[in-house]
């Protein structure tokens, strides 16, 4: 086969696994943690408090739920900037979809605390409403944003943990999904789909790609490959191992902070001071 | 049996580049069109969904209004009468592809839109309702309904506009053409004329 051909081939193979890396939204903040005070409202203190408030609320219960605070929405308007935010970080843990958003947007003055699917029965619309009218828009007016947020979080985490039974329930299912990650299952599919393709490969494409160094002999990726009279026994002399490969699974707690992978609906409510 | 093929070296590798890449092109497409459609009917799915939650939600809250607005009789029954016409026009996942069944479901359900932002409208002139805490759940509700009815429809114009482009790509046009002969591009929401329009604003002497 032609080199060219080859380099072809593979520069398409990194435009493609470019473009799927690349094809996600650009202008939204980076999820730095826990609180993600763009807008400088909050003081150190008050946020490493807030931090502290939420690691712990989620240890308990695995529900995420993350302050968010933005200076503008650029013209957008707040329901669908918080759904895409949300989206995006992926608050919750996968498939229980149990993260909340609160979001503050300081130059449009609103703000919006936006449900994922999994928490919309306990943190209801309704909930979401009177938390954002009797606590945040007070607040805000007096220009206490530090407290409002801070009240409005012990207001969401009282809220969520009042319906204890189904929070428990959660929490253990989550841990349940979490510990059982399939190890046995990957492995299975991993060793039985290197047999396959592997076997597969080795019998194509070292002819195709590899240099011919003998009849029915030819080298390709440090291997010796020998097509002998006798079926096909390959003797590789190989200067080639696999090399190692990991998987990262969700980490939550600890230094970093990222999303579990949840989604919402647009369920919660929103407000302006 | 001999083969009459001259067996050639370069037929054969010909032969092996084909034979290797047919599984990796039906890798490549196709299930992707099955695929696409289910995900964009389970989206229209979300959307009858939320659609339904808003058409339970307004029984409720005409009772609340006639308490203090019995007279608004003209603006009540408006939303009634939206409400049953746009429960009258459903579309199963089966007719997504049908452009006349799909616009009528689209226009009932903004006219809904329409009678109910009056009938929100109208409240605004009593302030006994507006401090009614049911009235003040239920409208929590249906705002909360009506952003999920948005995320609902911009999922499924999301799940719609993959699926009507696998129809008409490369290589899952291939399988579009020559093995599901029978998909259809989907129908997806257009924005209404009368919301395409800049907002009018008049600061004159109107009431």
């Amino acid at each position: 086969m032609k080199p060219a051909f080859k380099r072809g081939l593979l520069a398409w193979l990194c435009a493609v696994l470019l473009f799927a890396v690349s094809a996600s939204a650009a202008e939204l903040p980076a999820l730095t943690g826990r609180v993600v005070d763009n807008a400088g409202l909050l003081d150190a203190a008050a946020e490493s408090q807030l931090i502290d408030k939420l690691a712990a609320f989620e240890r308990k219960s695995s529900d995420q739920v993350v302050v968010a605070t933005i200076r503008s929405l650029d013209g957008e308007a707040i329901e669908p900037y918080a759904n895409r935010l949300f989206r995006a970080w992926g608050l919750g843990q996968a498939g229980e979809d149990n993260g909340v958003l609160l979001l503050v947007a300081l130059d449009d003055r609103k703000m919006r605390i936006e449900v994922g699917y999994g928490l919309e029965g306990t943190l209801t619309d309704l909930h979401s409403k009177l938390i954002i009218e009797n606590t945040m828009v007070p607040a805000f007016r007096d220009g206490d944003f530090a407290g409002g947020i801070s009240r409005a979080v012990d207001d969401i985490i009282m809220v969520l943990e009042g319906n204890a039974a189904e929070l428990e329930a959660r929490a253990r299912r989550t841990q349940e999904q979490s510990a059982g990650v399939d190890w046995f299952g990957l492995l299975f599919v991993a060793i039985w789909a290197s047999l396959f393709i592997g076997g597969f490969a080795l019998a194509i494409l070292p002819p195709i790609f590899g240099r011919k160094i003998g009849p029915n002999r030819y080298r390709w990726l440090g291997m010796n490959i020998d097509y002998g009279k006798k079926g096909r026994s390959r003797r590789g002399n190989t200067g080639w191992s696999p090399g190692g490969w990991s998987s990262g699974g969700w980490s939550s707690g600890g230094g970093g902070f990222s999303g579990g992978g949840g989604s919402s609906g647009g369920g919660g409510a929103s407000g302006s001071w | 049996m001999l083969l009459s093929l001259p067996f050639s070296p370069a037929r054969v590798r010909a032969f092996l580049v084909i034979l290797l890449a047919l599984p990796l092109l039906a890798g490549c497409g196709f299930n992707t069109i099955p695929t696409q459609e289910e995900q964009a009917k389970a989206a229209w799915s979300e959307v009858l969904n939320q659609y339904q939650r808003r058409s339970d939600l307004i029984p409720n809250l005409v009772e609340t209004v006639k308490g203090y607005a019995s007279h608004e009789r003209e603006v009540l029954e408006g939303v009634v009468e939206a409400r049953a016409k746009a429960t009258q026009v459903q579309i199963s996942p089966e007719m997504l592809t049908n452009p006349e069944a799909f616009r009528a479901f689209q226009e009932n359900q903004a006219q809904l839109t329409g009678a109910l932002s009056r009938l929100l409208a109208v409240v605004e002139n009593y302030p006994d309702l507006k401090a009614n805490q049911n009235f003040l759940a239920l409208q929590a509700q249906l705002e909360g309904t009506e952003n999920r009815i948005a995320v609902a429809r911009r999922d499924y114009i999301e799940a719609v506009r993959q699926y009507n482009t696998s129809l008409r790509t490369f290589p899952t046009i291939l399988w579009a053409k020559f093995w599901y002969t029978d998909a259809q591009p989907m129908q997806t929401f257009t924005i209404a004329e009368e919301n395409m329009q800049a907002p009018q604003v008049n600061f004159g002497n109107g009431g």
